[in-house]
C-alpha cells in the first residue's frame, strides 16, 4: 500500500499515530482533490501452517501491524491470529464523521470489511444525494461521505497493515448512478440484487432488472465484490426453517443474471444466513442447507451472515446464536464472515457492540482453527444426505414452477416469494408485486436504433461510431478499436481527473453544523461517555431488582432519575423469577463532562513479562517474608499474592515464608532478618483508628533501627491500600484492590534491579 | 393459492437424476428464467442509466438530473442522453460538462430537435 498519491492541490494527510485521535476536520480538507488509490476487493492472504506463539494454525492469514488482541491473549504471549476469511462489520450511525472512528476501533479488532448501511428511504430517491446530510438508521450515501470515509479507511488500513474493504448498497432506483459513483470513489464491495428492490422496496420490476444489468456491469469493471440480498427472505420469513428452497432460487436468479451481464463468478458473494436459532435444534436444521448451497454454488463466494430473524434484546443470547452460526461457517466454508452486533435487537449498534461482534467472530474462528481436521461432517449419513438432496429438489421444483408460470415477473405477480410454506407447500402469504406497478413504474424505454452512450463499461446495445469498441471497456479496445470514451476524450472510469465534486447543498443539514455542536468537547479535550455519536452522553446501568418484571422496569426508571440520568429507557429486561427478581439494563444520558487536565492520575506501573521475572529470579534465589499484621484474620488476599495456583510469587520461583494472621510487626521483621529475605509483605485492612498507618510506620522505623532498611523492600497491601499512602507511611510500595502476583513480582524485580545498578 | 406439501409426489421426475444431473437442471432452469431479463436489460434504458452515462462523461449529478429529465420530457431517452449531450458538445465545440450545463440551462434544444424531431 502506498500513501495518498500526490496530486495538484491535494492535501496529503500524515499517517495515523496510534496514540492520537483521527482528525475528522482534517479528513474534510482538500477532499475535492482526493482520489482513491486502489479499486476492487481485497481477500486476505492465507498463510499455511502459520506459527504464532506456541501454536501452528491451519486457517489463518497475515497478521496485523497494530491490533487489540483478544483478552485471553495475555496468557499466550499477546498473539493475535487473524482468521483466513474477511470479517465484516456493519457501521452506520447516521453520521459518517462518528462512524470513521468506530471503523478504526473495529479494524484494530480484526474487521477488514466496513459495511455502511444507507439511510432509510434512500432506495426510493431517483438520483444521487450530495453533501453530508444526517441519516436515519444509516448514512445518506453521497459522494462526499463516501470519499471522506474512503480517505479515512486509507489511513486506517495503513495503521493496521491490512487493506480494508469499503462497502455499501447499489440498490434502489438509482442503482446505475450509485454504481458509477462507487467505482469512481474506490468502494470495494456492494449489495446488488434486483430482487431486493422488487420484493422489499416495491420498486418496479422492469426498472429494477434493467438498471441492475448496467449497475452490475459497472461494478464488474472495477472488480467490486457483489453481495446478494437473499438473506432478507430469511429475516422476513414467518418460519425461517421453511424458506430454504426459495433462498437457493433467489441466489440462483441473481447469480445467473450477474454472470450473464459480465460479472465474474468469483466476485459474486452469496449472502447466506443459517436460517434458524435455538431453542429450535438449529444446527441440525441449518447444516444440510449450508451444504446444499455450497454444493450448488461451487466457485461462488460465501458471505456467511449471522442470524437476525430470532434476535431479542438479550446480548448474551445473540452472542451464543452467532457463535453457533460461526461453527457452521467453520464446518462448511466462509469467504466473508459477517457479524451482527449483539445489541441489534434493541437499538442501532453501538461502538462497543460493533467491537464485541467482531471479537466474537475472531475468537470463534480462531478457536475452531483446523477443527475440520478433527471433526468432519458426515456427508454420507443417510438422514443428512437425504435432507441435502430434498432441499435441492424443492428448489428445482420451485424453478420449474416459475418457468411454467411464465417466468420471473409472472412468478412474482403470483406471490411465489417469501411464502411461509416450504415449497411446494404454500401458505398463500408471499409478497405479490405487479409488473406494471411499484415505484418508478413506466420509466424504462426501448433503446432506439441510434442509441449511443460514449462511455466505457456500458452494458447493452450501444451504436458507437465505426472504430469504437461497442459497449466495451478498455479490454476490448486494446484489440485495435478505440475505447468508447475516445469520442469524448476519456470517461471518468478511465480518467479520474474528470470526476466532478459537489460539496454541500444544504446549509443546515451538514457535517460542519454537526461538528460545530461538539467543537468545545473536541477543542478543549473534554470527555463525556459515548455510544455512537461524539458527546451523546449515553451510559448503561445494569441492575438486578428483586421484583416482578413490570415493577422492576418502573423502579429502574425512578432509580435512573436518582442517578441524574436523563431520558432513561429500559433496553433489556429478563425475568430471573416471576417474584424474586428481574435483570434490567437501562440506558440514560449523563449531562456531565470531565476535563482530563484536572484529573490526578497516578503513574501506572507496567508489569514485567513472565520471562523477564523468571530470568531475574532464577539467578538470585529471592525470598519474601509475608504476614497479615494487626488484629486481622484475613489471609485470602495475601495467599493470592503468594500462591502459585493464583498466579502468585511462587510461580516465578520466589520463595515465601508466610507467618499467618494477626502477626505483630516486630515478629515479621525478625523473621525477615532470620531468613535473609529481600522483601517484607504485610497485609492490612484499613481501620478507623489508623492501625494500618501505625503498622506501616512502625515496620519502617523498626527496619531503620535494626539497620536493615536498605536491605529490605517493605511492601504493604490490602483492598483499600494505595501506593501513594503506603509510600507516605514509609513503605517502598503499596498494592490495592485488583493487584496481582505479577504486579508485586514486577515491583520486586524492578526495585532489586535498580539497587544492583 | 395455499397448497399442502406435495413434495413426495411432485419429485417423481427428479428421483432418477444423479446429484450432478439435478444440479445441472437447477442451473439450466435459472438460466432459462434470467435470459429474458438480461435481454430486457440489453435493449432498454432508464433515467438512472442515462444519468449514469452522463456521470461517466464527467457531468455533475445536479446537471445530470436536469438534462435527463428534459430528455425524458421530450421523448429522447431512447437515443441516449449521452448521445444528445455529445451531439451538442460536438456541434458547439465545447467539452461535455459545458454542453450539459448549457442544455440544463435550456439552451441548445432547437439543435436537438433538428436532429431527432420535436418533443413528443
Amino acid at each position: 500500500m502506498s500513501a495518498e498519491a500526490p496530486r495538484p492541490g491535494h492535501v496529503v494527510m500524515p499517517p495515523l499515530d496510534p496514540n492520537e485521535k483521527l482528525d475528522v476536520l482534517a479528513l474534510l480538507e482538500g477532499l475535492a482533490d482526493y482520489r482513491p488509490r486502489r479499486r476492487g476487493w481485497h481477500w486476505r492472504e492465507p498463510v499455511a501452517d502459520q506459527r504464532l506463539g506456541a501454536f501452528t494454525y491451519k486457517e489463518t492469514s497475515n497478521g496485523l501491524a497494530h491490533s487489540v488482541p483478544l483478552p485471553a491473549a495475555r496468557s499466550f504471549g499477546g498473539i493475535d491470529p487473524q482468521p483466513d476469511c474477511v470479517v465484516t462489520t456493519e457501521i452506520a450511525s447516521g453520521r459518517f464523521e462518528d462512524d470513521v472512528r468506530r471503523m478504526r476501533m473495529a479494524a484494530w479488532h480484526g474487521a477488514d470489511h466496513m459495511m455502511v448501511i444507507r439511510t432509510a428511504g434512500q432506495s426510493h430517491i431517483d438520483g444521487l444525494l450530495e453533501g453530508t446530510p444526517e441519516g436515519v438508521g444509516g448514512v445518506a450515501i453521497t459522494r462526499k461521505q463516501v470519499r471522506a470515509t474512503r480517505r479515512a479507511l486509507d489511513l486506517i488500513e495503513d495503521e493496521v497493515g491490512r487493506p480494508i474493504n469499503f462497502h455499501s448498497y447499489v440498490s434502489g432506483v438509482a442503482g446505475p448512478e450509485i454504481a458509477v459513483m462507487f467505482a469512481e470513489e474506490g468502494v470495494n464491495g456492494a449489495h446488488q440484487d434486483p430482487q431486493y428492490n422488487v420484493l422489499y422496496r416495491n420498486i418496479n420490476m422492469y426498472r429494477s432488472f434493467i438498471d441492475a444489468a448496467v449497475a452490475k456491469h459497472i461494478m464488474a469493471s472495477v472488480r467490486m465484490a457483489q453481495i446478494d440480498g437473499a438473506h432478507n427472505a430469511n429475516a422476513t420469513a414467518i418460519e425461517a426453517w421453511k424458506v430454504m428452497p426459495e433462498l437457493l432460487v433467489q441466489h440462483a436468479i441473481n447469480s445467473a443474471f450477474s454472470m450473464a451481464v459480465g460479472m465474474p463468478r468469483e466476485d459474486i458473494c452469496l449472502s447466506t444466513v443459517p436460517p434458524d436459532a435455538a431453542p429450535a435444534p438449529c444446527m441440525r436444521l441449518d447444516l444440510p442447507y449450508a451444504i446444499a448451497l455450497r454444493d450448488l454454488f461451487a466457485g461462488f463466494k460465501m458471505r456467511a451472515q449471522q442470524n437476525t430473524r430470532y434476535m431479542e434484546s438479550d446480548g448474551r443470547e445473540a452472542t451464543v446464536a452467532h457463535t453457533m452460526n460461526l461453527m457452521i461457517s467453520r464446518l462448511t466454508s466462509a469467504d466473508i464472515q459477517s457479524t451482527i452486533t449483539p445489541d441489534e435487537g434493541r437499538n442501532v449498534p453501538w461502538h462497543y457492540n460493533t467491537v464485541a461482534a467482531v471479537d466474537t467472530a475472531r475468537q470463534s474462528l480462531v478457536g475452531m482453527d483446523g477443527l475440520r481436521e478433527r471433526v468432519k461432517v458426515d456427508h454420507e449419513a443417510p438422514e443428512l444426505k437425504a435432507r441435502v438432496r430434498e432441499i435441492k429438489e424443492r428448489a428445482v421444483l420451485f424453478l420449474e414452477a416459475m418457468v411454467r408460470e411464465g417466468g420471473y415477473f409472472a412468478a412474482v405477480e403470483a406471490a411465489y416469494f417469501v411464502d411461509s410454506g416450504e415449497y411446494p407447500e404454500t401458505h398463500d402469504d408471499g409478497i405479490a408485486r405487479h409488473a406494471a406497478g411499484g415505484v418508478a413504474a413506466g420509466t424504462v424505454v426501448v433503446r432506439a436504433a441510434d442509441y449511443m452512450a460514449p462511455v466505457c463499461h456500458h452494458f447493452g446495445v450501444n451504436h458507437l461510431p465505426e472504430g469504437c469498441g461497442e459497449g466495451a471497456g478498455a479490454a476490448e479496445a486494446s484489440a485495435g478499436a478505440l475505447k468508447p470514451c475516445a469520442l469524448i476524450g476519456g470517461c471518468t472510469l478511465c480518467d479520474p481527473e474528470k470526476v466532478p465534486f459537489i460539496d454541500e447543498l444544504d446549509p443546515e443539514d451538514n457535517v460542519n453544523v454537526r461538528l460545530a455542536e461538539t467543537a468545545e468537547l473536541r477543542e478543549k479535550g473534554l470527555l463525556t461517555p459515548e455510544v455512537q455519536w461524539a458527546g451523546d452522553g449515553i451510559v448503561v446501568v445494569t441492575m438486578l431488582l428483586p421484583a416482578a418484571e413490570r415493577v422492576a422496569e418502573f423502579a429502574a426508571l425512578e432509580l435512573g432519575r436518582a442517578m441524574n440520568l436523563l431520558d432513561c429507557e429500559v433496553i433489556h429486561k429478563q425475568v430471573m423469577h416471576p417474584a424474586e427478581g428481574t435483570l434490567i439494563e437501562m440506558k440514560g444520558r449523563l449531562d456531565v463532562v470531565v476535563d482530563p487536565a484536572t484529573l490526578v492520575i497516578p503513574e501506572k506501573h507496567e508489569p514485567l513479562s513472565d520471562e523477564e521475572i523468571r530470568a531475574f529470579v532464577g539467578e538470585r534465589h529471592l525470598k519474601v517474608v509475608a504476614a497479615t499484621v494487626g488484629n486481622d484474620e484475613h489471609s485470602v488476599g495475601m495467599r493470592e499474592i503468594l500462591d502459585i495456583k493464583h498466579g502468585g510469587l511462587e510461580r516465578w520461583g520466589i520463595d515465601s515464608e508466610y507467618l499467618g494472621t494477626s502477626v505483630p510487626v516486630e515478629k515479621v521483621l525478625d523473621a525477615a532478618i532470620e531468613h535473609a529475605a529481600q522483601a517484607v509483605l504485610i497485609s492490612t485492612i484499613i481501620t478507623h483508628n489508623e492501625i494500618h498507618r501505625l503498622n506501616m510506620e512502625k515496620l519502617a522505623d523498626l527496619a531503620l533501627e535494626k539497620g536493615v532498611r536498605d536491605k529490605l523492600l517493605l511492601i504493604s497491601g490490602g483492598t483499600q491500600v494505595t501506593d501513594e499512602l503506603a509510600r507516605e507511611w514509609g513503605m517502598d510500595a503499596g498494592f490495592g484492590r485488583g493487584a496481582k502476583g505479577i504486579d508485586v513480582a514486577s515491583f520486586i524485580v524492578k526495585a532489586l534491579r535498580e539497587r544492583e545498578t | 393459492m395455499a397448497r399442502a406439501d406435495t413434495f413426495a409426489s411432485d419429485r417423481a421426475h427428479l428421483a432418477g437424476l444423479t446429484d450432478a444431473e439435478l444440479e445441472a437442471r437447477f442451473w439450466q432452469l435459472a438460466q432459462e428464467i434470467v435470459d429474458p431479463l438480461v435481454e430486457l436489460g440489453r435493449t432498454h434504458t432508464s433515467p438512472s442509466i442515462e444519468r449514469s452515462v452522463l456521470m461517466r462523461m464527467g457531468v455533475d449529478s445536479l446537471t445530470c438530473a436536469a438534462v435527463v429529465s428534459a430528455c425524458e420530457r421530450r421523448g429522447l431517452l431512447g437515443h441516449g442522453a449521452g448521445h444528445v449531450v455529445w451531439h451538442c458538445g460536438t456541434t458547439w465545440g465545447v467539452p461535455v460538462p459545458e454542453a450539459a450545463r448549457r442544455l440544463a440551462a435550456g439552451d441548445g434544444w432547437d439543435m436537438v430537435e433538428e436532429k431527432w424531431g420535436g418533443a413528443r
